[in-house]
């Protein structure tokens, strides 16, 4: 959806993520840009570099904050020291939302420092739900939850991974994130259709979506972060946005990092896909080239 | 169910960058993993949950190449994966963030000098110096001293300590220099959890910088204008440095260096660079 209570009532466009290769264009050129994505692990430091460029970024862009590290769906108590940490940057970047994933990642106080999937259970859903409000109420600002890629399933799961999301979003009361390559990439490593998994899901709570390249192997697909969109994902982006109106997005572009032009041009693709809601003429040419 | 899979995701690789094909208790892994892992039409739980197991080791094997490229490129390739192996084994991250990887390995190579032999002074060395970079790249800074602070103080009583990001070394080789030239920016990396294929094993193409031989050296690793920088500073400055910041009076600490009449032209000019840099903190 655009602006609703779960982004803060923003509906900002199309943005990409801050990577350090872009930083001397962004400070030099200060393209327009509708607003830039950081992560927020790379910035809970106490000084340096990485904040003073975050300051000069600020001055100019709006900054939305998206974490890799909270894993809601892990069951370690919530690390104080990080939640204070990232309290301090969210008052720092006046982020109006703040999105990490859904997923776990540490155990007994082991960090994975990887995104790894849940079991679906009902019990998993209650305590993923119970630690996204602990850190709502920590921060004091909304929380969208992203769905991630998955290679692997628990067979103790009692549901489908969308189901989960929604009962994870519904007992917490927050949004969703949408990262629609994700979708693609888990329907193919799990052979589910994606479209059921939009249709699905409650598209009033979408705050934001996510659109990336991923790779494909023999016998599963890497979500990889280092290609252009592939067109199964546009068409599949363009049904989201038809289900969920002109939603704020944001391409992923990790590794193998082109130039920022080439980035950005890549971006604004989605631009025909939000467009083509208001005026499904230009939504058939748009899915046409795709 | 979080404890088994993040036990069998941690756990380290095989030689062959795999994943080890028995569990802890000898039973074959393709039955351990078919306990909690669904297979599916085109792999088995082994090689599904196998993805996550090797995608993170080669994470945390390519953030500590990152933070000790100096030290990789001195052990070789082959070395330095086997040693990343061991010190993660032993410290996996108990961090929300991978900067804090390799805080434990100065200590983890003093009891384990096999790991880095035949280059176990060196390999100390590099480590302190590499770890310095990551402490002072993002470590925290207070409002500074300023000259003006210093006038009228009376050395006697005057206490100054260094930002809590300096870090002065006395080293056994010229590693600022070697360091120099396989450095091509001090940006550290992003932090992305896309994955990216490949094992460690992969060959680095690079022309390596000649091993240095032994000298004493002193360096400060500092920041400036938030840019990384190592300062070569000579004995007397370490003494100085070291002694102020361990929290002798600045009289004392004269002393300890210059046994006849303090040399006041040069400790004006060392103070004017150091002010000029920012190293002290104010003193409360």
């Amino acid at each position: 959806m655009p602006a609703n209570r779960f982004n803060g009532f923003t509906d900002l466009g199309i943005g990409i993520g801050l990577r350090i290769p872009h930083y001397a264009h962004i400070l030099t050129k200060k393209p327009t840009v509708d607003w830039f994505e950081i992560i927020s692990e790379n910035y809970m430091c106490d000084a340096g570099r990485p904040l003073e460029v975050l300051d000069e970024i600020l001055e100019q862009y709006q900054v939305i904050q998206h974490g890799v590290a909270l894993y809601f769906g892990s069951t370690d108590k919530m690390d104080r020291e990080q939640l204070k940490r990232l309290k301090t940057l969210v008052k720092r970047t006046k982020t109006p939302f703040l999105s990490d994933h859904l997923c776990w990642g540490s155990v007994d106080g082991t960090y994975t420092h990887d995104l790894l999937p849940m079991p679906y259970t009902f019990a998993a859903a209650k305590n993923t739900a119970q630690r996204v409000r602990e850190v709502s109420d920590f921060l004091e600002i909304p929380i969208i939850v992203e769905n991630v890629s998955s290679y692997a399933e628990f067979h103790v799961s009692e549901m489908n991974e969308w189901q989960f999301l929604t009962e994870v979003v519904e007992r917490a009361d927050c949004g969703i994130l949408l990262d629609v390559n994700n979708i693609y990439v888990s329907s193919k490593n799990h052979s589910f259709n994606p479209y059921d998994y939009i249709n699905d899901i409650p598209h009033h709570r979408v705050g934001q979506m996510h659109i990336a390249g991923h790779s494909k192997y023999e016998k599963y697909i890497l979500d990889t972060h280092d290609h252009p969109v592939l067109d199964p994902v546009w068409k599949l982006y363009a049904h989201a946005i038809q289900r969920c109106g002109p939603t704020s997005t944001l391409l992923e572009w990790d590794a193998h990092i082109p130039s920022f032009q080439e980035v950005h041009r890549e971006a604004l693709k989605a631009k025909k896909f939000i467009d083509a809601f208001k005026t499904p003429k230009a939504g058939a040419a748009a899915l046409a080239t795709a | 169910m979080q404890r088994l899979a993040g036990a069998v995701i941690m756990r380290p690789l095989s030689r062959q960058w795999r994943m080890q094909r028995k569990w802890t208790d000898n039973r074959d892994m393709n039955e351990v993993t078919a306990e909690f892992i669904k297979p599916n039409d085109r792999l088995t739980s082994f090689e599904r949950i196998e993805i996550y197991n090797r995608q993170y080791w080669f994470r945390l094997i390519d953030s500590f190449y990152d933070d000790f490229p100096g030290l990789r490129a001195m052990l070789g390739r082959l070395k330095f994966n086997r040693l990343a192996r061991e010190y993660l084994s032993a410290h996996p991250s108990t961090s929300f963030t991978l900067r804090n990887l390799g805080r434990y390995l100065a200590e983890f190579i003093d009891k384990h000098p096999k790991l880095v032999a035949p280059r176990f002074s060196l390999a100390q060395d590099m480590v302190r110096f590499e770890w310095a970079q990551v402490e002072a790249f993002d470590g925290p800074a207070l409002p500074p001293v300023t000259v003006d602070d210093l006038l009228g103080k009376n050395p006697a009583k005057l206490r100054l300590s260094l930002q809590p990001y300096i870090r002065v070394l006395k080293l056994r080789y010229p590693l600022d220099q070697y360091i120099i030239r396989l450095k091509k920016n001090g940006l550290r990396g992003e932090a992305s959890n896309a994955v990216e294929e490949g094992s460690p094993d992969k060959p680095v193409r690079k022309r390596q910088a000649p091993i240095p031989r032994a000298k004493e050296t002193f360096v400060v690793v500092h920041r400036l204008d938030n840019s990384l920088y190592y300062k070569r500073i000579d004995s007397r400055e370490y003494r100085l440095l070291t002694s102020l910041d361990a929290g002798e009076t600045l009289g004392n600490a004269l002393q300890s260096v210059f046994s006849d009449k303090p040399d006041a032209d040069l400790i004006r000019d060392w103070f004017k660079t150091w002010t000029e840099f920012g190293w002290f903190r104010k003193p409360n």
